[in-house]
């Protein structure tokens, strides 16, 4: 009952009048980011980044917490409105969701995105506070090598195992890698990567990284395709108030998609697109209105998997806040947060600010009570949102990512620098090469890198250490199966592919 | 029989996806240089501070040079994505706005620097209107100017515009 005790503390944290008000402003600010097509989470929260110089840690954490939980839920209107999901987790969403507007039934659709989320993130957010302290109990007795291992798992997961493609994933990771090792090395004082420049001393920020990628690689991206048709927006049709029968077919996909999302989220790989894909699939095959599914729209569908989207939204902040394992762009964002205060996200996080993480938590249960009532009943304003026209649109985010950036440093250099990430972002998203694990490898490959020399220093020098500790290995043989198996499954299916005898 | 045809037909060699990955090759040569000229101390010769960035150049190079495999072996971009052409006018309207941006954030200040960028990516955009995009582009510009000055407490570059509306408003 410790938990409640700590979860009751972290109310008082987060109904203070302030951090509500914070909570408030992230919630609205979530809802319009995640509604407006093309932009997330993690680009919001690194333009809102330089808040953390003006205000206590958890001002700052509850108002990213709204925009988090905000932009699930801004998210799914898009996916089913306009079928331009705004991030990858929602494609899933928009592909029954979209179908039932098409019918008439996007109120429907609505409704059961909007109360699955609300249900699979406050279960997945009471999920975090009870496992949380658990996973705790047991990261303490991981050691610096058990730790690089447990890095090298993760970014095995983020870049190789959760795309479409090994090699893409795994180049996108070595990108950010090098990222993250320009500036000054902090442990010997030598620069690395500043081809002499001083302004490249002190690294490149990941906000810059974060907004180049997704805010001018987005609009690059819309722009140079501009021709290839733009989606219509849907008219919110058909009752918000969903029927008996609405409501007996969601709950169960509901609480699926919640099973499935959190623990995946929740594991040191992360990732929600995989936990929307399970959703779907076995909703599609549970379903007794199986006729429905790509022609007029399955409500479980869209129940399913928007639930699985969220309660994988909350689960992440378990290796987060446990870990400091960042396992989504967003997370890799909050860990550089953490960081801008001095804070070490980690084992003993949760013992030294309590105050933070079980205000968080709270503010996370509260920001899901606020977001249901500020997407139903308001659905329509938000909707006004997808009308901005695009050369508006797009004008505006570019001079939003400039406050962001030049704001911080005042140097045309950060500029460059952004609109650089801009063209490579606009690569990327052209030759389908994942952008998270550019971010994750920048903020987690330093940590990285300061684990493994830590565990070189203790072992003085031998690298077995890596291989002799129970953890070490045991966190080193799953990343090699994760990367090894996919492989050798492909292969098979290969070879019986080519054994199959062909009728022409 | 179609099928058996087409199994038999080689793809043709991807250009675009050969030259990324030509591309990534050359950035990992890049990095290795730069990994190689860190200085070291002997003091820290065994754990120092090159062990990360070769390793970073050496994955980079191995992955641009299985990109470039791929790529001749016909590339891996849908066709749905690789049909649509790159609407050149737009990417170069919008390059222009970046670059006046920064040459100009130094010299005007942020909000008539903002300007000339959000009417120029307006344009990029098909807009046909630039009186009323700058319009729309300077009221934003200003509100973000001010906005985050007294949120955030962050001066995003003053020039003589904003001194001259702070000075005309009073402040």
């Amino acid at each position: 009952m410790d938990t409640l005790a700590l979860l009751a503390h972290g109310f008082t944290v987060a109904l203070s009048p302030d951090n509500l008000m914070w909570c408030l402003l992230g919630c609205l600010l979530g809802t319009m980011i995640g509604v407006l097509p093309g932009l997330g989470p993690a680009l919001t929260i690194a333009l809102l980044l330089p808040i953390t110089f003006q205000v206590p840690p958890e001002a700052s954490f509850i108002l990213f917490a709204g925009i988090y939980y905000g932009a699930m839920y801004g998210g799914s209107t898009t996916s089913i409105l306009l079928n331009t999901p705004g991030e990858s987790a929602t494609v899933v969403t928009a592909l029954e969701g979209n179908r039932m507007a098409r019918s008439g039934r996007a109120g429907a659709a609505l409704a059961t995105a909007a109360i699955g989320s609300f249900i699979a993130g406050t279960l997945g957010t009471l999920g975090v506070a009870f496992l949380a302290p658990h996973v705790v109990k047991v990261a303490l007795g991981v050691d610096a090598a058990g730790y690089f291992s447990l890095m090298v798992l993760c970014f095995v997961m983020v870049s190789a195992v959760l795309g479409s493609s090994a090699t893409r994933g795994l180049t996108s990771l070595a990108l950010g890698l090098l990222i993250g090792m320009v500036g000054i090395d902090l442990q010997t004082g030598q620069p690395r990567f500043t081809f002499g420049q001083v302004a490249l001393l002190d690294g490149i920020d990941v906000l810059i990284v974060a907004v180049g990628l997704f805010a001018v690689g987005e609009t690059l991206y819309v722009a140079a395709r501009r021709h290839a048709g733009r989606d219509e927006v849907l008219p919110l049709s058909g009752s918000l108030y969903m029927t008996r029968a609405e409501w007996r077919r969601s709950w169960k996909p509901w609480l699926r998609g919640t099973a499935i999302g959190f623990p995946i989220g929740a594991m040191p790989a992360g990732g929600a697109e995989i936990p929307t894909f399970l959703s779907y699939a076995s909703e599609r095959r549970l379903s007794d209105h199986k006729a429905e599914f790509g022609t007029t729209g399955a409500i479980e569908g869209v129940a399913g998997p928007e639930a699985a989207n969220n309660a994988s939204a909350a689960g992440v902040m378990v290796p987060l806040l446990t870990l400091g394992l960042p396992t989504s762009a967003t997370a890799a964002i909050l860990l550089s947060a953490f960081q801008s205060y001095g804070l070490n996200p980690g084992p003993l996080l949760m013992q030294t600010e309590p105050d933070l993480v079980w205000g968080l938590i709270a503010s996370l249960l509260i920001a899901n009570v606020v977001l249901l009532f500020l997407n139903l009943p308001m659905i329509g304003l938000w909707v006004k949102l997808l009308r901005i026209p695009p050369p508006l649109l797009y004008g505006g985010i570019l001079v939003f990512a400039t406050v962001g950036t030049y704001g911080i440093s005042r140097s045309p250099l950060d500029l460059v620098l952004l609109y650089a990430m801009g063209a490579i972002g606009l690569l990327m998203r052209r030759f389908d090469f994942p952008t998270a694990p550019v971010i994750i490898g920048a903020i987690l490959g330093p940590i990285a890198e300061v684990q493994f020399r830590r565990a070189m220093m203790i072992s003085n020098g031998d690298w077995t250490v890596f291989f002799t500790g129970t953890a070490s290995l045991g966190f080193l043989i799953l990343a090699l199966v994760a990367f090894v198996a996919p492989i050798l499954l492909g292969v098979r299916r290969r070879r019986r592919a080519a054994k199959i005898p062909r009728h022409g | 029989m179609a099928r058996e045809v087409a199994r038999d037909v080689r793809r043709p060699i991807a250009l675009p996806e050969t030259t990324l990955g030509l591309g990534v090759v050359a950035v990992a040569a890049v990095a290795g240089w730069q990994a190689a000229v860190i200085p070291v101390t002997p003091l820290y010769a065994r754990i120092g501070p090159t062990v990360f960035p070769s390793v970073g150049a050496v994955l980079l190079g191995v992955l641009g040079l299985l990109l470039v495999v791929q790529g001749l072996r016909g590339g891996w971009q849908e066709r749905a994505e690789a049909e649509v052409a790159l609407d050149w006018r737009a990417l170069g309207l919008i390059g222009a706005g970046l670059l006046a941006n920064v040459v100009l954030i130094g010299p005007l200040g942020f909000s008539l620097s903002s300007t000339v960028m959000f009417t120029l990516i307006a344009a990029g955009f098909g807009s046909r209107r630039p009186a009323r995009d700058a319009a729309i582009g300077l009221a934003l510009a200003c509100a973000a100017f001010f906005g985050f000055a007294e949120a955030l407490g962050v001066n995003i570059g003053m020039g003589a515009f904003e001194r001259a509306l702070i000075h005309a408003v009073g402040l």
